[in-house]
């Protein structure tokens, strides 16, 4: 199986260990993995934004890029949603169609490989569910359909020795990052991100984790400005045997 | 009129973070509450698909469907208006008003009218109107507009009821107790539902089938209004259309659970002729409604039965009031069918959202909200209405991730400015990111160039 790493443009930029950590993860698991050199971004910044002419080059540059792979994985729910949900623009060729197909977020790939003995996390973790693995991928179940229930990355957390989830109030809200939303919409989309945070803290999470790692800029820059500090840790760095 | 009419207004209520609270938990209270009671039915997800289906049917073949709802009511002795727009609306219901010489009115919640803004052109003709539903009343003392489709006082605090009160009903100034509130306001309107030459109602569902028409209400003003009254008129949307009479179960089911956490409202009244001696008109309204049939990809929101559960769940509504949406129906799904009636005054609204998809989960009627959403952004950006500046940037941003070597240069670029930018604490702080938040940290080497250093072969 020809298995290629897509590292979202804001991972490759700012948090590259994450893309690092990702890697290492699918290696450990005896796979090789190449990282096409010619891939930039999913498109979605631009189509979110009602521009989808505008990501036209970028949807297709992903889908040149990675046709000839049988898997594409991606340390991110919202970039593969885009890929999987709104390529719609392009001609549905078989590359645009195979691509849309094989394009996988990290955890619900890692779960079809065989089962590697995790690494203990010793923590009280508060899961923050991005929306676009949970309601656009169908990771898991929202709240709003049933008690909520896990996803691929819940999964994957509670094989891990040592871990707590803490329970939160509420399980599955938006934490208000939303693209460009986040400087259009600055005060809502602040006062969400601190109501999240303060519901991971009053539950005593000792770190932060998500599966994606633009929830996690919005949330750790609204941390960061606050007096105490808590650890945002992508799911990809936990997997890696890394510690906050 | 731009994509950040709603953000402006939404930052102020927002401002009042008490307020803001306050108004996130108690929506989320009613969410809370309709999350236990649907998940209680094991058969919720099939009556939402079987709702969806029949909505579907119906909006296929509207005008059918219209014909045989006004030939029955016909039969039934009711009077059928048709009115193409909000203004026939309004002389219709006042031609009807005139004809019997009705000089007031009593008018049971009805977001129709709200749209029609029926209140101020009858007002204006020297009619006097009491909105008979507590919330309704209070919003129309305080000479506001629904915040709510379902709550429409929602954004207001007992204490400014009580400031209200006081001034229209003379209870102490300082009274916020709410059973004290809603007595205080009982009496002058049981004057005004005893007095009332004519009543006017919504419309929830028509039963195409019979020709009756069903209101569903909590309080019972509407059915008091109705009965009392000699002349009752009932103001419906063409989409408020349900087949049959079997059909109505379902929607019924459906409604009172996703709106408050209820069963079933307190009263779901059936008209389906005038009483011996009065009369009962039904204004049908278009106002739009066929023009947005006609639009493939967006008339899915017709379906829609006001149920208010995507307000209640929407993390944006709870936090930026319903006035900040500016529109009849605030909301995600005002959201949808605003820019409808007026893309350019409306273009922010499908903006004023993350796209969580919370909204087409609740949704009894399964409206793909997120997906219009997204639809809705790309016409307000084909229609000229994102603004320039943002529409140059996404152009240039476009151009930038397109190119691999323009993609690599504004990233080392981009991460030079972040690094200087933590020695400008004050800067970043006038910015729309930095206000509330820290910029990352950008690190001095791309994962990309961790690679090409460390694996490329």
């Amino acid at each position: 199986m020809k298995v290629a790493l897509f590292v979202p443009c804001y991972v490759d930029q700012l948090y590259p260990q994450v893309a690092r950590a990702t890697l290492a993860v699918l290696e450990a698991r005896g796979l090789t993995v190449a990282f096409p050199m010619e891939q930039t971004c999913c498109g979605q910044p631009m189509a979110n934004a009602g521009c989808e002419t505008d990501a036209r080059a970028t949807e297709e540059r992903f889908v040149r890029t990675f046709a000839e792979y049988d898997a594409i994985v991606a340390p991110s729910g919202s970039c593969v949603h885009h890929v999987r949900h709104h390529f719609d623009q392009l001609p549905q060729t078989d590359a645009v169609r195979s691509v849309r197909a094989r394009t996988h977020e990290l955890c619900e790939f890692l779960l079809t490989l065989p089962d590697v003995a995790p690494p203990p996390f010793p923590f009280r973790v508060g899961v923050h569910v991005g929306c676009h693995a949970l309601r656009g991928l169908r990771q898991g179940s929202p709240s709003e359909l049933g008690p909520p229930q896990d996803g691929p990355m819940q999964q994957l957390l509670r094989r891990m020795p040592g871990i707590q989830l803490v329970p939160l109030d509420r399980a599955d809200e938006c934490c208000g990052f939303g693209g460009s939303f986040a400087v259009d919409e600055a005060a809502i989309s602040a006062r969400m991100g601190s109501d999240r945070v303060a519901d991971h803290r009053r539950h005593g999470a000792e770190v932060l984790v998500s599966a994606d790692m633009s929830c996690l800029m919005h949330l750790e820059g609204i941390i960061r400005r606050q007096a105490t500090p808590l650890p945002v840790m992508h799911v990809a760095q936990l997997l890696n045997g890394e510690r906050p | 009129m731009s994509s950040t009419t709603h953000a402006r207004a939404a930052e102020a209520f927002s401002a009042d973070a008490v307020r803001a609270a306050w108004h996130d938990q108690a929506l989320w209270f009613v969410r809370a509450k309709r999350d236990q009671v649907t998940h209680a039915i094991p058969e919720w997800e099939a009556l939402r698909t079987l709702a969806s289906g029949i909505k579907a049917h119906t909006l296929s073949r509207l005008d059918t469907y219209l014909e045989e709802f006004e030939r029955n009511a016909k039969a039934n002795g009711v009077t059928v208006h048709w009115a193409a727009n909000a203004a026939e609306h309004n002389r219709i219901v006042y031609d009807i008003l005139a004809a019997h010489q009705a000089g007031t009115l009593v008018k049971s919640k009805s977001m129709l009218t709200e749209e029609c803004q029926l209140n101020s052109y009858l007002e204006a003709q020297g009619i006097m109107i009491v909105d008979s539903d507590l919330g309704e009343r209070i919003i129309q003392l305080g000479g506001e507009t629904p915040s709510h489709i379902v709550m429409p006082a929602i954004h207001k605090r007992k204490a400014e009821v009580g400031a209200l009160f006081a001034e229209h009903f003379g209870t102490s100034p300082d009274e916020d107790d709410p059973a004290t509130l809603a007595d205080a306001a009982r009496g002058p309107l049981r004057a005004a539902l005893f007095g009332a030459d004519a009543a006017l109602t919504g419309v929830n569902f028509a039963i195409a089938e019979t020709g009756a028409l069903v209101v569903c209400t909590n309080e019972g003003n509407a059915d008091l209004g109705a009965h009392l009254a000699p002349l009752h008129i009932a103001s419906m949307g063409i989409e408020k259309l349900i087949p049959r009479v079997a059909d109505l179960g379902v929607f019924l089911r459906l409604l009172a659970r996703s709106a408050t956490g209820q069963p079933i409202t307190a009263y779901t009244s059936h008209f389906v002729k005038p009483r011996p001696g009065a009369s009962l008109h039904v204004v049908i309204v278009d106002n739009g409604r066929s023009e947005h049939l006609g639009r493939p990809d967006f008339r899915e929101a017709l379906a829609c039965i006001r149920c208010g559960a995507c307000l209640n769940t929407c993390p944006i509504y709870r936090r930026s009031g319903g006035h900040s949406y500016d529109a009849t129906i605030p909301g995600p799904i005002g959201a949808i069918l605003s820019p409808g009636i007026d893309l350019a005054r409306h273009a922010s609204l499908p903006f004023a959202s993350t796209l969580c998809g919370s909204c087409g989960d609740v949704c009894p009627v399964k409206i793909d909200i997120p997906q219009q959403l997204y639809r809705w952004r790309q016409l307000v950006a084909r229609g000229g209405h994102l603004g320039a500046p943002k529409r140059r940037r996404m152009r240039w941003l476009g151009g930038v991730l397109g190119s691999r070597r323009w993609y690599e240069f504004a990233g080392w670029m981009g991460r030079a400015l972040l690094r200087v930018s933590a020695h400008a604490p004050w800067l970043v702080r006038r910015t729309a990111w930095g206000r509330e938040r820290e910029l990352p940290m950008a690190p001095r080497e791309s994962f990309r160039d961790w690679y090409k250093r460390n694996r490329a072969a």
